[in-house]
């Protein structure tokens, strides 16, 4: 039993980073309408910034500073460029741009800060403690916690908030928020920023477990199985998905995989993801569109 | 103000639309050479068979057509003397001109009451004005009072129409450019709409143009109408004058209203 549970809590810790992940899309879903295949690009690129600045001297809450005003200037800089030009037009449009934005970040990211693996150190060990008589990752649980506290500001941010409201407007009916004078630049600079805010923490977080690197662009294929539990236009959907999405993942790893041969963990996710395609294809707390009949 | 020169008895006018044109997606030609004058404080209808061109008229005003691929092609438009040909709808804002658009588009996950709050983000109103903004609204519309917590989606069709032009009004407009606001709406209730849109009009001195193809109802709440067909104004007076002409509906509209 205690070894169930403790598989099963490593899990949602886990699903944590994949729910942080997928809320930065989940945001520009809503305010944009397009899938950011780019999150990940910033994610990485917010991610290195913050390294490379630690490593050229700077303590590291000034480099995380740092690093938050890169991310905003960034989301200053593809609303001004990317989407005000492509204001109305098609949603695959919009997709193949932020397709095109990733490769750009990509290589702006490695062309200025190099390709090799960079070990970030957050100064938290990665050792297991004992609660009752459970055994915890204290990294999880730390990662866990500051996803936690992201994720409660971010719900308090968009639903208390006339940014909130105002966002919600725009998600809802993008003309009709025109109309009454929302300003829709100015919510999708503050929404494209705190996607990269939100994308320097997964960054920090997955980056201190497995090296600053390339592959961390590569989170994106994770969140997509989560958003598809989840819901596109759901924060809470996206907090679900993910904790549903690792603590999946970890129990068919060991329970499931030793009699598969092992190796689960990589397509899990889709598979369950698949299954949810058939039965909620709008995802557990995907908004359809509310109507009268 | 350069087009219109005032008389001395006349109000000078809130609205000049100068010959505009109007053109969807580079090749659609939706307006060609429409020109109308809204008085301060006036209501105009706007008047014309589908596919006439009322609301991309509206839309040109407002500033909408950018989203719809749009754009104006040629003519100008000022308010309140000022040039606002091609501004975005959220500057028009603003200055005080609202677009209440065609078929109800209210925000249908938030309820009625954060749908009218979105209204008055654009005036910065502190907690107390909105609230006192809100009850100004629920005094002259009462059903939204009732529905405050619902979530707009949830709502019938009149409510929706209803919440749409409250949520206008809170932006606190001098001018509203009202689309169709009778579409598909009990006879009663639209008396209702218009009577909520005269009694706004005498006392807080809101303009509005309202694209209408129920003539009568639109005719008798107006002062002037213009009528619209392909793109062209065909016809335009004063609401009494136009309402007796009898060939209005049948050459102009298609004889398609009651
Ligand atoms: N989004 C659009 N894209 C392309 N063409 C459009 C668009 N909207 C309107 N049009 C065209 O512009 C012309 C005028 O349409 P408009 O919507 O202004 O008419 P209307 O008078 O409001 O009609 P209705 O009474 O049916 O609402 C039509 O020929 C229509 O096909
Ligand atoms: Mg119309």
């Amino acid at each position: 039993m205690n070894f169930f549970l403790e598989t099963l809590i490593g899990g949602l810790l886990a699903g944590t980073m994949y729910s942080l992940v997928a809320i930065g899309f989940v945001l520009i879903y809503k305010a944009s309408g397009v899938f950011n295949f780019a999150q990940g690009a910033m994610l990485l690129f917010a991610a290195l910034n913050c390294v490379s600045l630690q490593e050229a001297g700077l303590p590291f809450p000034a480099a995380v500073l740092a690093s938050v005003s890169i991310m905003i200037v960034l989301a200053l800089a593809i609303e001004r460029a990317v989407l005000r030009p492509l204001v109305g037009r098609s949603q695959i449009t919009l997709f193949m741009a932020t397709l095109g934005l990733s490769f750009i970040i990509e290589g702006l990211a490695q062309g200025l800060m190099g390709a090799e693996v960079r070990a970030l150190d957050l100064g938290i060990e990665d050792v297991p403690i004992t609660i009752g008589d459970i055994m915890v990752s204290q990294f999880d649980l730390f990662a866990a916690a500051t996803a936690g506290i992201l994720v409660l500001v971010l719900a308090l941010l968009f639903n208390k908030t006339r940014i909130g409201v105002s966002l919600r407007a725009v998600a809802d009916d993008t003309r009709a928020a025109l109309s009454i004078g929302i300003n829709l630049n100015r919510i999708w600079q503050i929404v494209w920023a705190v996607a990269g805010i939100v994308g320097l923490v997964a960054g920090l977080l997955w980056g201190a477990r497995q090296g600053v690197q390339f592959a961390l662009s590569l989170v994106v294929l994770k969140a997509l199985p989560v958003l598809i539990i989840g819901g596109f236009t759901s924060i809470g959907g996206a907090i679900a998905g993910g904790l549903i999405v690792g603590a999946a993942e970890n129990l068919a790893e060991v329970y499931a995989g030793p009699l598969l041969g092992g190796g689960i963990t990589p397509w899990f996710a889709y598979f369950l993801a698949l299954a949810f395609l058939y039965v909620r294809p709008a995802g557990l707390f995907g908004e359809r569109a509310i109507e009268r009949v | 103000m350069a087009i219109s020169v005032p008389s001395i008895a006349e109000p000078p006018d809130l609205l000049v639309v100068d010959d505009i044109e109007v053109v969807y997606d580079g090749a659609i030609l939706a307006v060609s050479g429409i020109s109308l004058k809204v008085a301060d404080g006036a209501i105009v209808a706007l008047l014309g068979a589908n596919g006439a061109g009322k609301s991309t008229t509206l839309k040109a005003v407002s500033g909408i057509v950018q989203a719809d691929r749009a754009r104006i092609s040629r003519g100008c438009i000022h308010f309140d003397g000022r040039d606002v040909t091609g501004l975005a709808p959220n500057l028009l804002a603003h200055q005080g001109v609202v677009h209440v658009l065609e078929g109800r588009h209210v925000f249908p996950q938030l309820s009625v009451e954060d749908n009218l709050r979105s209204g008055g983000f654009l005036r910065k109103l502190g907690r107390r004005e909105m609230n006192a903004a809100l009850e100004r609204i629920y005094a002259w519309l009462p059903r939204l009072k009732v529905k405050r917590q619902t979530a707009a989606g949830l709502t019938s069709g009149g409510e929706q129409q209803m919440l749409a032009l409250g949520r206008a009004l809170m932006t606190g407009p001098r001018l509203v450019l009202l689309d169709e606001p009778s579409m598909g709406l009990a006879p009663i209730l639209v008396e209702e709409i218009f009577g909520i849109i005269s009694h706004l009009n005498a006392s807080e001195n809101i303009g509005f143009v309202v694209a209408e193809q129920n003539v009568n109802v639109a005719l008798r709440h107006a002062h002037y109408g213009y009528v619209i067909e392909n793109g062209r104004v065909v016809d335009e007076g004063p609401a009494q004058r136009l309402a007796e002409q009898e060939n209005i509906h049948h050459y102009y509209l298609g004889g398609t209203v009651a």
